[in-house]
């Protein structure tokens, strides 16, 4: 007997669909959502100094900030720091502390090493014969700052800000701002790279469109070669060509268009940086203008130019209107992708060619601040988020079309 | 100086695209100014590409196409001031209406206050009055028709070519809208060429037909002449039902021959240029065959067995067959007198020889 079938699918039937979803979701949940949480709460959230010293932080929190604490306050820090010592602790608490005012991170380890080591009369005696700077009162102010559990510390700096002793915000002093103007320079390189996709990616775009089919797919083969080949490889191939002693270099110079010794620096920054992203990016331009321009049948060009257009008319007044959501969609796809990019800059920017997130590997992987490197890339974050309300605004999410 | 009669001038055009199939064939044709043409063909026939030509999206293969006098060969589309509307109506998706219409007025430079004082004036003639801020994507089929052919228009072409504009419509819209174009093009007095496969729409709309098929042109006449006087087998089979005995001519007596088919004689109008001894088709329309004339009132007379019978309201139709063909087709008029039949019966049937046409012989081709 087999059981009679409704016709709407039944309830049951409805939640074995949705649970075919949950790997799926489970995926995401993993592989996206759980890093990107993490990160995110590692730019304001950090306790290791707070779990290391709580007596001493809470002690500090009766403090004035002016003058040396007492000796109660000494006598919980040199304790905490014996104990962190003795749990392999002490240097890792220096460099959070040294984050805050440089310098400080041998301060906390030779303070650590006395309370552990040569005990004097008192805790105060004993800290400062360590490191006389246990004398001074901006370790401690410094240890109080290291010890907030919760921080907009890291996104102050990544803002090239600061707070005063008064604890009010400012600007940094001029010479060290770095993080705006990086970010700064990166939009305008991720700009100009989307710029140059769209005008080499265009025609392009549309001579694949109106090729004949056979032709057609032997250029989008070329479009989709450079994607089968390693981002290495194609950017290493642009350091061949465009080094001092590179093939373009060599060309100009047996051309004698260029002197020998006037060989033109094409590599190793900005220059570089740009050559290689546009070439990198391009196909992320071409594949949705293709897709849009695909979907253009001729006879609208053919409708403009009877109803007496003439080609420049038809091009602005017909056809660029219509490949608009292929435009949007790869430029905004270019630029998001340009302004996180990485391998290419590190490997073919110089150092005037670096990038935002050159920075953010510098502090995971040299400088291990991930506070900081999480702050830098919450505000690379928000700033391609906003980019998406505002193309959202501008043409509508709905007619995003990538390929 | 302009040569009315010679408005449009098709001399000796050639097309192929591949260099080895001709897409039109030797096309001569003339059409008048103020005419109303149709190019009438199944599809494939090569008619859309006529148009191409004449709009200058495609360039002859060979041949010349003169426009009031002058060859047009060497003028860009935009300067042959001929308005197109396209089979599938090409209105700019992301314009409304009224953008579409003045577009042709703003790449001319026409000013604005003209602009819309044409643009409400082309629309009043497709009766769309206030459609001008619509968004072309929001109104129907019809409309969107409508407002095609005011596009076309607006620029004050004298010369309007149609490409099935009407292909996509449903039967009823596409009756009104045939209409709506015939008064349109009347009201202006502009010349019209006009493409279509449907051969009621070409009868309807026409001053003068073409009929095209593989490329060439088969005849051009009036909506009358095509259908009384087709002049080869394809035209007769496309335009109107017809009844085809193939035989084979016996003897030339002036205008008129005997064809033999199968054990019988038949006499019919000699149409076209055939010698004794060759292959031909009879045409006859089924309308005027008799069925039980009078003895001898007409000079081709014959047995036929009935097959099948359809009442059709105003008229029967009834299958029978003849001299070995059974699936000839007489139309008897349902008027009081008519004579009852049915499966089975033998009758006598009969037709003049002016309505018996010899035309050329054609393997048979499936009719579209
Ligand atoms: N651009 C083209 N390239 C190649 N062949 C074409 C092209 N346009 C039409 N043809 C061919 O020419 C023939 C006639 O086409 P067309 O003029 O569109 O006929 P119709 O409009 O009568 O249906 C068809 O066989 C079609 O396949
Ligand atoms: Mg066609």
């Amino acid at each position: 007997m087999t059981e009679p079938r409704s016709v709407g699918p039944p309830a049951r039937a409805r939640l074995r669909a949705a649970g075919l979803t949950l790997p799926l979701v489970a995926f995401v949940g993993f592989s996206f959502l759980f890093p990107l949480g993490t990160m995110l709460s590692r730019s304001v959230y950090d306790p290791l100094v707070a779990d290391a010293l709580p007596e001493t932080l809470a002690l500090l929190e009766e403090w004035d900030g002016e003058t040396l604490p007492g000796e109660p306050v000494f006598a919980a820090a040199a304790r905490e720091l014996e104990t962190a010592l003795g749990d392999r602790l002490a240097g890792r608490l220096g460099g959070r502390v040294n984050r805050v005012a440089s310098g400080m991170r041998s301060v906390i380890v030779r303070g650590a090493r006395a309370a552990a080591e040569a005990p004097a009369a008192t805790a105060r005696e004993t800290l400062i014969a360590g490191d006389p700077a246990w004398g001074d009162p901006a370790t401690w102010r410094a240890i109080r700052t290291a010890g907030e559990r919760f921080t907009v510390r890291h996104y102050l700096r990544a803002l090239d800000l600061d707070r005063d002793a008064g604890g009010s915000v400012v600007r940094q002093p001029e010479e060290l701002r770095i993080y705006v103007p990086l970010l700064l320079r990166t939009l305008m390189v991720s700009g100009a790279v989307t710029l140059l996709c769209l005008l080499l990616g265009y025609p392009i775009a549309h001579l694949i469109a109106n090729a004949p089919p056979r032709r057609a797919r032997w250029l989008i083969l070329l479009v989709l070669v450079p994607f089968w080949t390693s981002l290495l490889v194609r950017t290493t191939a642009w350091i061949v060509l465009l080094q001092t002693h590179g093939v373009v270099n060599s060309l100009l110079v047996a051309l004698g268009i260029v002197a020998d010794d006037g060989r033109i620096a094409m590599i190793y920054n900005m220059t570089g940086t740009l050559v290689a992203m546009t070439h990198v990016l391009l196909p992320f331009m071409v594949l949705p203008l293709y897709s849009v321009m695909r979907t253009i049948p001729p006879h609208f060009m053919r409708a403009a130019s009877s109803l007496g257009a003439n080609r420049r008319q038809s091009f602005f007044r017909v056809y660029w209107p219509l490949t608009l959501p292929g435009t949007a969609a790869g430029s905004l796809l270019v630029f998001i992708l340009a302004i996180g990019y990485y391998i290419t800059p590190a490997l073919v920017g110089g150092s005037s060619g670096q990038l935002f997130s050159n920075m953010i590997a510098f502090h995971m992987q040299t400088s291990l601040n991930w506070g900081l490197a999480a702050a830098l890339g919450g505000i690379l974050f928000v700033a391609v988020g906003a980019l998406y309300v505002v193309y959202d605004r501008l043409v509508g999410a709905s007619s995003l079309r990538l390929g | 100086m302009p040569d009315d009669a010679n408005y449009v001038e098709f001399k000796g055009v050639s097309k192929t695209y591949d260099g080895v199939t001709p897409v039109v064939d030797g096309l001569d044709l003339q059409v008048e100014k103020g005419e109303f043409l149709t190019l009438l063909g199944p599809s494939g026939s090569g008619k859309t590409t006529c148009l191409m030509m004449l709009a200058g999206f495609e360039a002859p293969t060979a041949g010349s196409i003169r426009v009031r006098g002058r060859p047009i060969g060497d003028l860009p589309p935009r300067k042959r001031g001929i308005g197109m509307v396209f089979q599938n109506y090409a209105l700019f998706p992301h314009l409304t209406v009224g953008q579409n219409l003045s577009f042709p007025l703003e790449v001319r430079g026409v000013d604005p206050e003209h602009t819309r004082n044409r643009v409400a004036r082309a629309l009043g003639l497709v009766r769309l009055e206030g459609y001008e801020n619509r968004k072309t994507t929001q109104l129907s089929g019809g409309q969107q028709q409508r407002v095609a052919i005011a596009r076309a228009l607006v620029f004050e072409p004298d010369l309007v070519l149609m490409d099935e504009p009407l292909g996509a419509l449903d039967r009823r819209l596409r009756e009104e809208m045939q209409y709506e174009i015939r008064r349109i093009q009347r009201t202006l007095g502009i010349t019209c060429i006009y493409v279509t496969h449907d051969q009621q729409e070409a009868m309807v709309l026409s001053d003068r037909v073409a009929v095209f098929h593989d490329g060439r042109l088969q005849q051009i006449a009036s909506p009358e002449g095509l259908y009384e006087e087709p002049m080869r087998n394809f035209v007769a089979r496309f335009i109107g039902e017809n009844n085809r005995l193939p035989g084979r001519i016996e003897s030339i007596d002036g205008a008129v021959c005997d064809v033999r088919v199968g054990e019988a004689l038949i006499q019919a109008l000699r149409v076209v240029p055939a010698e004794v001894g060759d292959e031909t088709t009879l045409s006859i329309r089924p309308e005027r065959v008799k069925l039980a004339p009078e003895p001898g009132l007409y000079h081709n007379e014959f047995e036929a067995e009935v097959l099948d019978l359809t009442f059709l309201g105003d008229h029967l139709r009834v299958v029978v067959r003849l001299l070995g063909n059974d699936d000839f087709v007489v139309k008897i008029p349902n008027i009081v007198g008519h004579g009852a039949v049915i499966p089975g019966d033998r009758v006598r049937i009969g037709w003049t020889p002016t309505d018996c046409r010899a035309l050329d012989h054609e393997p048979e081709a499936a009719p579209p």
